[in-house]
């Protein structure tokens, strides 16, 4: 019933395009809702200088699209799912708000897809890291485009048990995020050769380590990974170098670090530690030159996430500005057409599942004296290819694949 | 190696430690809760808020002064003392006298409104302190590594509870002060001023929080959000201990670290909802907490 | 004049009052309620439904806290409790029609606020606020670790049914109207029961129980009652919140909901019918509207200084203020 519904507005909307461009973006106005945590947790993953990311990139479309202005609002979805959905409703249902960008905790992005999906408007979403969003939770309206669970424990796992890491303790976050991470793991050390001898649940969040660091170090296996996000990782590895786990021997892996932790950390504490990411401004002369211009708007380095809402919203505006419409399926079948190619990614592509793949990065915290300055952290190690760092689309669990 | 539930007996001695350690650090700031709550009968929920700006006030000002961790042991509590008093003196004591939950949402707001402020000026990542070098590096026991930091917090924590319980229980300041807030007119007659002792008071009972936010600096990652996590566990323990005794909230709050330590090493998820099984359990057969008299 | 005719004109006068204000009062609420059925052509539906909600779940912890003098601080239990069983029926019984399901999630949420009262009744003031909160800690630790929950993730895609099996619920208007009534028709049960004798001997509690102790009254077994039907309330309201949003997530069980419920209540006026109406209302659109607008990224420390303001300088709340200005200016 949707799916006809879908295709009708679809048709329609390429008759539209047929007569005249113009005609077919609604109000003439393309209204872009901005929905992350401001306030609370994933604040400076995403938060607030997502928001300027977005409106650098509005800016550098020029504002508007063939005639039409581009509008944008925003929110903080105080990282609840209730408050996140009756502010889209409101978005899609009274304010014709055609895209709803940033996206940040799981529950919020699945709540969103939903409304987006019955309501046939657009959303892309940067900030979450689980996987489900475009395999059991996929729907035509949504698309996930910086990383997720897969290419972080691809990319980090396969790499330490290459160089030797056989045998695994995993300090695991007790939620969705955290048990979707370990399985990842689990499923890439074992295809490699590796073992997992003791995985340890841990509460969300927990300020103390200490206890889960001396339980990790008695378990003797070669690496510890950690499969937590945001203050618990850092505090993890605080602890971890306190009590001496690399000296003794171990090697410490971090599935997911964004940029944000790793300043806080420090090179110090986090030196050595491989992480997986999705960019870093720090890559090429592009990304340096955005990330200056990123930094004098904001003051700080831009995270992937930052990259990826400016990526994402450009490639967006351009959909648009293509097909003269604002229609969901339209610009998201235009999206899905143009390879991606801009300092975020090269030959990027957006499947039907709704999960852009891109190249992901293997890369290694630098020592205190490789670090030039505060936001020089990263070395890239290893360029993970898309194909290889994804989910493939023959394991996906998502009905619009198999169609 | 012999076995306990599983569990080599070596890494069981280290959990005991480490439950130990993380005890005393919930020591001390239950007791500043106690101290507060027992004196002035304020239940304060901006403490973790307290505990946080302990611990920011000494990033802060290593970041911008350059001071380092010692004076910092002692500015930090003085000046989060000091902002006690003034919220003291120009908020609660307009609500003196009214039921307790006033308190309690007045010093909620209070903790909102800090974290807030904060958050939105250095975020939420976490903020880097090194750790000071006398302290660097730690000692094998045998049957784990331990830092000589995490010694050291166990060593001040229990002087400083130690010290604490002293002066109110057993000197003759801390006899005035307990008199001072049974019965704050016949004091008045005899001369001490008590409107200000139960401000410093108050300033006394927050210090000790931001005392464990310097404790906490270099080990913890140092957030606006970081006290709010560890205000309910904190409460959870002085209720325990309870409300308002001073040593039970010391005993208490070390027994606890040894309940949450042996949590995690049996059944880890539990870690963070056991205190409320103990609190749920200790209430049903002591109402009025392990140490507390009955009303 | 003799003593015997003063008191008549007295008593009648003040009879002829009473009336007036029956009048005056019943014609203020038949206002709100025409208001309230015109609504959702001027304001945006879902939203409205939001604020009913949470005005049910706050006229609930009121019942407790306002009347009764009990101050539980795990309300959230409640309301997650009741939220996450009619979605996990709706979602896995297809032939359930949304009003069994929103009855079975109350019922459960009785009986789990049934399990807290027998536990908490017999702690006293700052203890039972403890022991609620610890109780419902425990519950949120089971919602996190229950599969059926869906975690952090929260449970998504709950359907709205119909109502009867007939009435298309994925309607908003339908949807509306459906809580409105179910909302207005708990109301009224809360007003019958305050005004009721048995409620009589809730308000004698909260002002002096060893009082109502000695008259003879059975105060726990008051308690729990009024207990029960409060989390009964704050299940439906949970309930009702799950369908109308199709979801139902952890933010629910957290701490902070019961913090938040205390801010309505507080806000509109405890102890008094229409206060935490009035208190959802404002929270609801405060932060709403704060978390749209230039402030958004200050939603907390404005809500920590709205706190702090109501409790230094309109303790009874915006509801109980007036009603303290019209007694004196006007009675």
């Amino acid at each position: 019933m949707t799916m006809m519904k879908k295709l009708l507005t679809s048709a329609v909307a390429s008759a539209m395009m047929a007569t005249g461009a113009q005609a077919a973006i609604s109000n003439d106005t393309v209204k872009i809702g901005y929905l992350a945590d401001m306030s609370g947790t994933y604040r400076d993953l995403a938060g607030p200088n997502g928001l300027k990311a977005m409106e650098m990139a509005i800016a550098d479309f020029g504002g508007e699209v063939n005639g039409a202005k581009i509008e944008v609002v925003s929110a903080d979805d105080r990282n609840s799912a209730d408050v996140a959905s009756s502010t889209v409703r409101r978005w899609v249902e009274n304010e014709n708000v055609d895209l709803v960008a940033g996206l940040v905790a799981s529950s919020v992005s699945i709540a969103v897809s939903d409304i987006l999906e019955e309501n046939d408007r657009l959303g892309i979403v940067s900030g979450s890291a689980a996987s489900s969003i475009t395999n059991e939770h996929c729907t035509p309206n949504h698309i996930h485009y910086v990383y997720d669970t897969y290419p972080l424990a691809n990319g980090t796992a396969s790499a330490v048990v290459k160089e030797g890491g056989k045998t695994w303790f995993i300090l695991t976050a007790d939620y969705a995020f955290g048990h979707a991470l370990e399985g990842d793991v689990t499923r890439v050390v074992e295809a490699n050769g590796g073992e997992i001898i003791g995985t340890l649940r841990h509460p969300f969040p927990t300020p103390d380590f200490s206890s889960f660091i001396l339980q990790a170090q008695a378990s003797g296996a070669d690496v510890v990974a950690l499969a937590n996000a945001g203050a618990d990782t850092t505090n993890a590895i605080n602890t971890a170098s306190e009590f001496g786990l690399t000296q003794s021997g171990q090697t410490l892996a971090a599935l997911l670090l964004f940029l944000n932790d790793v300043k806080a950390l420090g090179v110090e504490a986090a030196q050595g530690i491989q992480l997986t990411t999705g960019w870093y401004w720090d890559m090429n002369d592009e990304t340096r030159a955005w990330s200056d211009r990123f930094m004098e708007e904001t003051g700080a380095r831009p995270t992937m996430i930052h990259a990826g809402v400016y990526s994402s919203t450009m490639q967006y505006l351009k959909a648009v500005e293509a097909t003269g419409s604002d229609d969901a399926q339209t610009v998201r079948k235009q999206m899905m057409n143009t390879p991606i190619n801009d300092m975020f990614t090269k030959n990027g592509v957006i499947r039907e599942d709704g999960r852009m793949v891109h190249d992901m990065y293997l890369a290694e915290v630098k020592t205190p004296a490789e670090s030039k300055n505060e936001w020089d952290l990263y070395k890239i190690l290893r360029t993970i290819p898309a194909e290889e760092a994804y989910r493939p689309l023959s394991e996906s669990k998502c009905p619009l694949v198999n169609k | 190696m012999s076995m306990i539930f599983g569990v080599p007996l070596a890494v069981l001695s280290g959990q005991l430690l480490i439950g130990v350690i993380n005890g005393a650090f919930y020591a001390l700031l239950s007791l500043g809760l106690a101290v507060i709550f027992g004196l002035l009968k304020i239940i304060n929920f901006a403490h973790g808020a307290m505990y946080m700006l302990g611990a920011m006030v000494t990033v802060i000002m290593f970041d911008v002064m350059g001071v380092n961790y010692w004076v910092a042991l002692f500015m930090a509590p003085l000046l989060v003392g000091a902002v006690g008093v003034l919220i003291e003196y120009f908020l609660l004591r307009r609500i003196a006298g009214q039921d307790h939950i006033y308190s309690l949402l007045l010093t909620f707001g209070i903790a909102l409104l800090m974290q807030g402020v904060l958050t939105n000026i250095y975020g939420v990542s976490g903020m880097r302190y090194s750790m000071p070098d006398l302290f660097k590096g730690g000692i094998n026991l045998g049957f784990m590594f331990l830092p000589y930091y995490r010694a050291w917090v166990i060593g001040i924590a229990l002087v400083v509870c130690f010290g604490t319980w002293f002066m109110i229980e057993k000197t003759k300041l801390g006899a005035y002060l307990r008199a001072g807030t049974e019965d704050a007119q016949l004091m008045q007659g005899f001369g001490i001023n008590v409107p200000l002792l139960i401000s410093l008071t108050y300033g006394f009972g927050v210090a000790l929080a931001a005392f464990a936010g310097v404790l906490a600096a270099p080990i913890y990652s140092v957030t606006p959000v970081m006290g709010s996590h560890i205000l309910i566990t904190v409460f959870a323990v002085v209720v325990i201990g309870g409300m308002g005794s001073i040593g039970g909230a010391i005993i208490t709050g070390i027994l606890m670290g040894v309940v949450e330590g042996l949590t995690k090493t049996f059944y880890p998820p539990a870690s963070s909802a056991v205190i409320f099984l103990v609190m749920v359990v200790v209430l049903m057969f002591r109402p009025a907490g392990l140490f507390g008299k009955e009303a | 004049m003799s003593q015997s005719f003063d008191s008549t004109a007295i008593h009648q006068a003040i009879l002829e009052q009473q009336k007036a204000d029956g009048r005056k009062k019943m014609l203020l609420n038949a206002v709100l309620v025409l208001l309230l059925v015109a609504a959702p052509f001027v304001l945006y539906p879902v939203f409205l439904m939001k604020i009913l909600c949470f005005a049910l779940f706050a006229v609930a912890f009121n019942l407790l806290f306002g009347f009764t003098g009990l101050l539980s601080f795990g309300h959230a239990a409640f309301l997650a409790t009741g939220g996450y069983t009619t979605g996990y029926l709706l979602t896995n019984l297809s032939w359930l029609s949304t009003e069994l399901g929103i009855m079975a999630g109350t019922g459960v949420a009785t009986l789990l606020g049934l399990a807290f009262a027998l536990l908490s009744i017999r702690r006293q003031g700052i203890y039972f606020a403890m022991v609620t909160l610890a109780l419902a800690q425990l519950v949120f630790f089971f919602f996190v670790q229950s599969e059926f929950t869906g975690g952090e993730d929260g449970m998504h895609g709950i359907p709205r049914g119909h109502l009867l099996g007939m009435i298309d619920l994925s309607n908003n208007f339908n949807m509306y109207y459906f809580v409105l009534a179910v909302f207005l028709g708990c109301y009224l049960l809360v007003q019958r029961i305050v005004s009721s004798p048995y409620g009589q001997v809730l308000k004698s509690i909260k002002q002096n129980e060893p009082r109502a102790v000695s008259l003879g009254y059975n105060v726990n077994r008051y308690k729990v009652l009024a207990f029960v039907i409060s989390a009964a309330l704050a299940g439906l309201a949970g309930s009702m919140k799950s369908v109308v949003f199709q979801l139902a997530s952890l933010n629910d069980a957290h701490w902070h909901m019961s913090g938040e419920v205390i801010l309505m209540t507080l806000v509109g006026g405890m102890g008094t019918l229409l206060g935490p109406v009035v208190g959802a209302t404002f929270v609801v659109n405060v932060e709403y509207h704060l978390s749209q607008g230039a402030l958004r990224d200050w939603v907390d420390p404005i809500l920590g200084g709205i706190f702090i303001l109501v409790v230094l300088a309109f303790r009874s709340g915006f509801v109980g203020e007036l009603q303290k200005f019209f007694k004196k200016n006007l009675g």
